[in-house]
């Protein structure tokens, strides 16, 4: 059996109380929409404080998760301090020998209870969360100070700040839950802030609609969430209350009970499908993807904090933590091919090639979001858990950067307009800075060295490759090339060529040049599609940022917006470094703190540390080339360890034996190559079209009838939204509906009129004829009779004594006579 | 024997008694028969007593006595009032009571 | 049973407390409008004192037991007798119908319907609180049938004499099929009783012998009951007296109607049909399960096709009743949980949902969702108290209706007793479905009705855009300004369109309040009910071995 261990893991104020981290934001939004109106700077001081004060603790949490990392590495730790910062140790997959398992601070408290088991609210803090947490109260923070600015004046402006708040503190809840109820409550926090920031300008019905259908989308992908909770919970609700003292909702508990092998394979995988199916609704994965380009009917804040580090990485993060329910369900371990890595690889094509044809730069952002989570899915879907959350954690600075970047162009350069080819081009010369800080993110994202995208997205691929997916790995380079391009365009009309529209100093009717778009793009669904096209809204609502110029000519943004947009340009250059696998292990930052180790933990080591208390940890020792099962994990990586064998009896694993891939030149050199070809090819092409007009590309669409379809088929989405609307939507709404109440109308309430009315009409024949005729009759019948009688009885009343005298007497003989007579017989 | 003769003395006087109720016109005439019907009780009630031994019988009759004073009495003052009113006592004319 | 008999006149006070000031109020001088309303308000409001000196004086560790019980005698020649107590399934709807009857009363300080008769109408609504506390305290059959019974009659003149122009129709429909239901209710009581050959009516008694009674005769009893209860609920296909009642109802009594009255067919299931008929119930469960998840897809389309704001909510009813019998079906403590949070989440945002409607009429005299828009612009507050609802009665985690909804959906997974797995299993996808609908016809009334601008028949008359027009003039960026122009137009024309008043607040906001309280901390309920459902569970599983 298993001997065991003591290791002593350090823990910390801001570890413990890292629940104060999503609490915060949460009461700063009661307070923003109680009392912001009335506060000095209308509310936003309170938002920009919570989020400050969240920053401060997860940073203090994540400088004490990595002291208790650490500490976990017991004497040899101990013995050298440089070990705490640089750590070579190969994992035992990988020959080195065993860690610890670092087992979560957990803080919580009873929040409801059911059938004697008590579920808890509170925080579990590991690295993913700890990270996570970091990553979200800094974005939100610098996404308000750039608001600060760009929505100043708006009619909403206290209620702006209060939903961004519950926004952050929405996805805060979720990344810090330790059981799946708590996940769920975070998750619908975010649709419905969403809701209420998609519609901020709700007066238009467009964005009112692109905000119902943001939610609406969301929520059928819910089903998922509801379904699949139900599964995990009554699956591992049983292992958990047996050997970990704990309930299904648990997230450990669901960890342990998918790698123990005693989960039945149709249950874990019906809960991998469905919690699947959730993600692909919130993290806008093929084919839910429509509602995330709708959703730009936001404010440009708005955008850019949904789309780098909350609500829809949100579906990414889901996955990355029950990661073992995946593992198992999906089979990746022996290369399974996963429905996460199909949906993934397919969402990087078709958001990629829709990115081509999008004349709004923020929609051109929104498809670049939906293909780069493609790549966290298709990571995730391989077995390439490590470079997926890294590449959450890099995505997150360079695709903020990208939209606060458009959002000060529209702001300053471009009259409010989001429009690349009406009201854009030749920028950089009056925004210098923003175009600095749009290429260095631009860099980042396509993956060129040394930027961020290159540490992260080039992991990815090469882990798919390893991972034996070799036509996802082709996907997936193909899919970088296809990023290089749409960038590069993107950047072409936005700040280079003559300027265009607005960005000339021209001044016209937003609305006419939308009522052009929908010319153009012909059969788009008017009614949702339209929503993301009025941008011009902008303008109504944001002018007051302009501080009294009266030049509406492009200039460059003013300090509060610039601040974020350099911080987040620093941070989209350097935060590849901290995993930066090719430089070597010591680099390796995110596998050493991030990364769960797969390390097997007897369950009285886990029952032993309650809530908080987790200082103390009981660990199995490892004993090297012995004959138990890690000995011949040595020797055998792939057949044996978490998630690739049951665990031992009396151990639990919480993370799988994930493999990670070699760094190898001759394929950072290929995924250049590739990248560079995507833009030498993206450049070429804007230079002919853009600028030389080159009469063999102008009016191919009109003159080609196969570019003609291509240009429809992607200008509509893939008709997908026609499906959704015209076909499902409709379908329930109107006919399916209608039919329903039709139903209730005249069948059953039907039955029950036609009830009551022939029990009406039963009484009435009743009434008429037994009870009129019948039973009154017998009634009145009596009367006659009797009144009848009198008349004939009148006669006999005389009025004479004599005669009243005889009848007496008469009567008394009759009833003498009859007496007699009986008393005789 | 004896008390068939009683009986049928009884019987004589009660038949007289209807008769003059019926026939008779005058008032007066009609309450004694009446007086004439009650004797005729009174009669057969002693004679039942003295037969079955049974004093009951006698003092029926005696209550009947008392009433029939009594019952004279109110009836000769109707008839006086009824004389006061209409000069007559004929009760063939009286017919108020009639329905 | 175990009981606890400490301050046994507490149940009493309480539930005959309202009749004590309908009596006073019967000989008071009817033109002393002020007079009335203040008793009437006084009673409840004393009444709902005495409710939270019973949650303070209730006895939290022991909440599977009955508290503060009485077994007196009362009809000893039919063998019933006057048995009250309260336990944790009990106690949060005692309390609800204490606070909601307050609450309507406070609301109808302003807001009293057009026929007028403020006497008769406090009278009634103090007769009904009685009627509906003593269904949740009763331990007695023949005195639960006597409450269950007294609250229709209040409801039925409620409805058709305050009512709406169909009132008639709706109040005679709801009357009569509340009667057929109780019919074949009180036929079921009489043959438990005599088929168990019990010496009283008593719940305990019932209980113990109800389940050694023969299971066919358990079924047909149970049909019996089950009749009478869903007709209550209203479960699909009785629930057609639902949206008459309350689309026709007076805003009262649509919110004592949401709130208090369909709880009492549920509050019948889980306290009578099925612990006494525990065969009868297993046998019934899947059909109940069916139809329960009928009536949520079913309300929900039905929804879909309202083009009335009220009647809309009404159907909503239907759909919310059905996650709430589904969890019940399941016969689970799990599900019954559920269930009995679900009837007080349901209680409380359907009532507001209902408040809101009803004030929302009161103001644009009609409730057609087409020609209603703008409504946050005329009215923000009420728009965002509506948005609120909407987003509670969707179960948006947080708020009280998710509590409800989600454990109940979860239950369906693994119903108890070894009912069908892959029946509940497939209801169970099919309830979630409904999740995605409730939240496609209640944002889609918001979209319609406080979205946007107002249409141009109401645009102009609210006192917010006034405040608008009057702050808005150096502000260049409000939308608005068409409005704005049209109300320095209008301005002798007639303001009907004012915000949240001062009476709605009070009577609102404990609604509201709860609504969040819940939401957050739901162990407040499931802390009292959780024990006594438990129990029930157990005792259900004996009896079925």
């Amino acid at each position: 059996m298993v001997a065991a261990e003591v290791a002593h893991l350090s823990s910390g104020w801001f570890l413990e109380n890292a629940w104060l981290i999503g609490l915060i934001p949460a009461v700063g939004f009661a307070v923003i929409i109680l009392f912001g109106k009335k506060l000095p700077m209308q509310g936003s001081e309170i938002g920009l404080g919570t989020l400050g004060a969240s920053l401060v603790i997860a940073t203090g949490a994540g400088i004490q998760w990595m002291q208790r990392t650490n500490s976990a590495e017991g004497e040899e730790a101990a013995a050298g301090v440089l070990r705490g910062i640089a750590r070579s140790l190969p994992r035992v997959e990988e020959g080195g020998h065993a860690e610890p398992f670092i087992e979560p601070v957990t803080k919580t408290w009873v929040w409801w209870q059911n059938s004697g088991l008590e579920f808890g609210l509170g925080s579990s803090i590991d690295g993913l969360s700890v990270m996570l947490l970091w990553l979200v109260a800094f974005i939100s923070l610098l996404v308000q100070i750039f608001s600060l600015d760009y929505v100043r004046g708006d009619r909403r402006y206290t209620h702006f700040f209060a939903a961004m708040t519950l926004f952050s503190s929405g996805m805060l809840i979720m990344v810090m839950a330790d059981n799946m109820v708590q996940v769920i409550l975070g998750w619908e926090i975010m649709g419905l802030c969403s809701f209420l920031l998609i519609g901020h300008w709700w007066e238009e019905e467009a964005n009112a609609i692109a905000a119902l259908k943001a939610f609406f989308t969301v929520r059928v992908g819910d089903v998922g969430l509801l379904v699949g909770t139900a599964i995990l919970f009554f699956g591992a609700n049983q292992y958990a209350v047996d050997n970990l003292d704990t309930n299904g909702f648990n997230l450990g508990a669901i960890q342990a009970w998918a790698l123990s092998g005693e989960a039945s394979t149709w249950t874990i995988v019906m809960a991998a499908t469905a919690l699947f199916i959730a993600c692909i609704g919130k993290s806008g994965q093929f084919p839910l993807h429509t509602w995330l380009p709708d959703a730009m009917a936001g404010p440009t804040p708005v955008s850019s904090l949904l789309h780098s580090s909350t609500m829809v990485v949100a579906g990414v993060f889901l996955v990355a933590q029950v990661y073992p329910v995946f593992w198992e369900g999906f089979n990746i371990a022996n290369g399974g091919l996963s429905f996460i890595a199909v949906i993934g690889g397919i969402t990087i094509v078709i958001s990629a090639l829709l990115a081509f044809v999008q004349d709004d730069i923020k929609k051109v952002l929104a498809y670049s979001t939906v293909s780069q989570l493609g790549y966290m899915m298709l990571g995730l879907g391989t077995g390439a858990w490590l470079p997926a959350v890294f590449h959450i954690f890099t995505h997150a600075f360079f695709k903020c950067c990208l939209f606060l970047c458009a959002g000060s162009v529209s702001h300053s350069g471009s009259h409010h307009s989001f429009d690349m080819k009406k009201d854009m081009g030749g920028l950089r010369k009056y925004m210098p800075i923003t175009f600095g800080a749009w290429v260095v993110s631009t860099l980042a994202l396509t993956g060129v060295f040394p930027f961020a995208g290159f540490w992260s997205k080039d992991e990815i691929i090469d882990n798919v490759g390893n991972n034996g997916y070799t036509f996802l790995f082709w996907v997936g380079l193909g899919g970088a090339a296809l990023t290089a391009g749409y960038m590069t365009r993107a950047t072409y009309l936005v700040f280079f060529g003559e300027p265009r529209g607005a960005a000339a100093g021209e001044h016209h009717d937003e609305h006419d040049v939308h009522a052009d778009d929908h010319q153009l793009v012909g059969a788009v669904p008017h009614s949702l599609s339209a929503a993301a096209n009025d941008h011009g809204d902008d303008h109504d609502h944001a002018d007051h940022g302009h501080g009294g110029h009266d030049d509406h000519g492009p200039h460059e943004s003013g300090k509060l917006i610039l601040f974020p947009i350099v911080v987040l340009a620093f941070f989209a250059t350097v935060s590849g470094f901290s995993n930066a696998t090719p430089l070597g292990e010591s680099w390796e930052q995110f596998k050493k703190f991030v990364e769960p180790r797969p390390e097997a933990v007897a369950f009285d080591a886990i029952i032993a540390t309650g809530p908080g208390e987790s200082v103390q940890l009981v660990v199995p020792a490892v004993d090297e080339g012995g004959d138990d099962g890690h000995g011949e994990a040595a020797d055998d990586g792939h057949s044996t360890g978490c998630g690739r064998g049951d665990p031992e009896a009396a151990t639990a694993c919480f993370f799988p034996a994930v493999v990670h891939a070699e760094p190898k030149f001759a394929k950072i050199l290929l995924s250049l190559a590739v990248v560079a070809a995507g833009y030498a090819a993206a450049i070429a092409f804007c230079v002919a079209f853009y600028k030389k007009r080159d009469p063999r590309l102008v009016g191919l669409t009109e003159r080609s009838r196969v570019a003609r379809a291509g240009y429809l088929f992607l200008a509509n989405k893939y008709y997908l939204d026609h499906l959704y609307e015209k076909v499902i939507v409709r379908g329930v709404a109107h006919p399916i509906a209608d039919a329903a109440y039709w139903i209730n109308q005249r069948v059953l309430d039907g039955a029950v009129n036609g009830v009551g009315e022939g029990g009406k009409r039963a009484g009435n024949w009743v009434y008429d004829n037994i009870d009129q005729k019948l039973v009154d009759g017998a009634v009145n019948g009596s009367g006659f009779v009797a009144s009848e009688s009198g008349h004939a009885m009148q006669p006999v009343q005389s009025g004479k004594v004599n005669h009243y005298g005889a009848l007496l007497f008469g009567a008394a003989a009759v009833g003498a006579i009859v007496l007699v007579i009986l008393n005789v017989s | 024997m004896l008390a068939v003769n009683f009986l049928l003395l009884g019987a004589v006087l009660f038949c007289i008694g209807v008769y003059g109720v019926l026939v008779r016109r005058n008032a007066v005439m009609v309450l004694m028969s009446i007086e004439l019907i009650l004797n005729a009780v009174n009669i057969n009630l002693v004679a039942f007593s003295v037969m079955n031994g049974n004093l009951d019988g006698q003092v029926f009759a005696l209550y009947v006595i008392a009433i029939a004073a009594a019952e004279v009495g109110v009836g000769l003052a109707m008839v006086l009032m009824i004389y006061r009113n209409r000069k007559s006592i004929a009760l063939d004319e009286l017919s108020e009571m009639k329905g | 049973m175990e009981t606890l008999t400490d301050q046994t006149w507490l149940l009493t006070v309480g539930t005959f407390l309202p009749m004590l000031g309908a009596l006073v109020l019967m000989f008071w001088p009817k033109n002393d409008e002020a007079g009335i309303k203040g008793i009437g308000i006084l009673t409840a409001g004393v009444t709902m004192l005495v409710g939270i000196y019973t949650l303070v004086q209730f006895d939290y560790g022991q909440s599977a037991k009955l508290q503060f019980f009485v077994d007196a005698e009362w009809i000893p020649v039919i063998k019933s007798g006057y048995t009250i107590g309260l336990d944790g399934i009990s106690l949060p709807l005692y309390i609800l119908s204490m606070a909601v009857t307050f609450l309507v009363m406070v609301y109808t300080w302003d807001n009293m319907p057009e026929a007028g008769n403020t006497k008769a109408f406090y009278i009634l609504m103090l007769v009904l609180q009685t009627g509906m506390a003593g269904t949740f305290i009763a331990q007695d059959l023949i005195l639960f049938f006597v409450f269950f019974e007294l609250v229709l009659l209040p409801m039925y003149f409620m409805i058709g004499v305050w009512g709406g122009e169909d009132r008639r129709y709706a109040s005679l429909k709801f009357f009569l099929y509340t009667m057929f239901g109780s019919a074949f209710m009180l036929v079921a009581f009489l043959a438990l009783f005599f088929q168990t050959g019990a010496e009283s009516f008593g719940f305990a008694q019932l209980i113990d012998a109800g389940a050694a009674i023969d299971r066919d005769v358990q079924i047909w009893i149970f049909a019996g009951m089950f009749l009478g209860f869903a007709v209550k609920v209203p479960m699909f296909p009785f629930h057609t007296w639902l949206p008459d009642a309350h689309t026709q109802a007076p805003t009262q009594g649509s919110v004592i109607l949401a709130a208090i009255l369909l709880k009492l067919g549920t509050y019948g299931f889980v306290r009578i049909a099925i612990p006494m008929l525990p065969e009868g119930a297993k046998a019934w469960a899947p059909a109940i399960g069916i139809l329960a998840v009928i009536g949520i897809i079913y309300g929900a389309l039905g929804c879909l096709a309202q083009t009335d704001m009220k009647r809309l909510i009404a159907f909503s009813s239907v759909a919310h009743m059905g996650f709430v019998m589904l969890g019940i079906s399941t016969l689970t403590s799990f599900g019954i949980n559920a269930a009995l949070f679900g009837m007080v989440a349901h209680g409380l945002i359907t009532g507001m949902l209902f408040f809101v409607a009803g004030s929302v009429k009161h103001r644009y005299h009609t409730l057609e969702i087409q020609r209603l828009s703008g409504m946050l612009i005329q009215m923000p507050r009420m728009g965002w108290i509506l948005g609120f609802c909407a987003m509670a009665s969707l179960g948006l985690p947080g708020l009280a209706g998710f509590w409800g909804e989600f454990p109940a959906i979860l239950s369906a997974y693994q119903p108890g007793f070894g009912l069908s797995e892959p029946l509940f299993r497939t209801l169970m996808v099919v309830a979630a479905v409904g999740t995605v609908l409730a939240a496609s016809y209640l944002l889609w009334l918001y979209q319609r009705t406080a979205f946007g601008e107002p249409s141009d028949e109401f645009k102009g008359h609210s006192d917010a855009e006034h405040d608008a027009a009057d702050r808005g003039h150096g502000v260049a960026h409000s939308l608005s300004a068409a409005a704005n122009d049209h109300a320095h137009d209008g301005d002798d024309a007639h303001e009907d369109i004012h915000d949240v008043q001062l009476t709605e607040w009070l009577s609102w906001t404990p609604f509201l309040v709860a609504i969040v309280v819940f939401g957050v901390y739901p162990q407040l309920m499931f802390k009292v009910m959780d024990p006594a459902v438990t129990q029930m569970v157990e005792r259900l599983g004996a009896s079925l071995g």
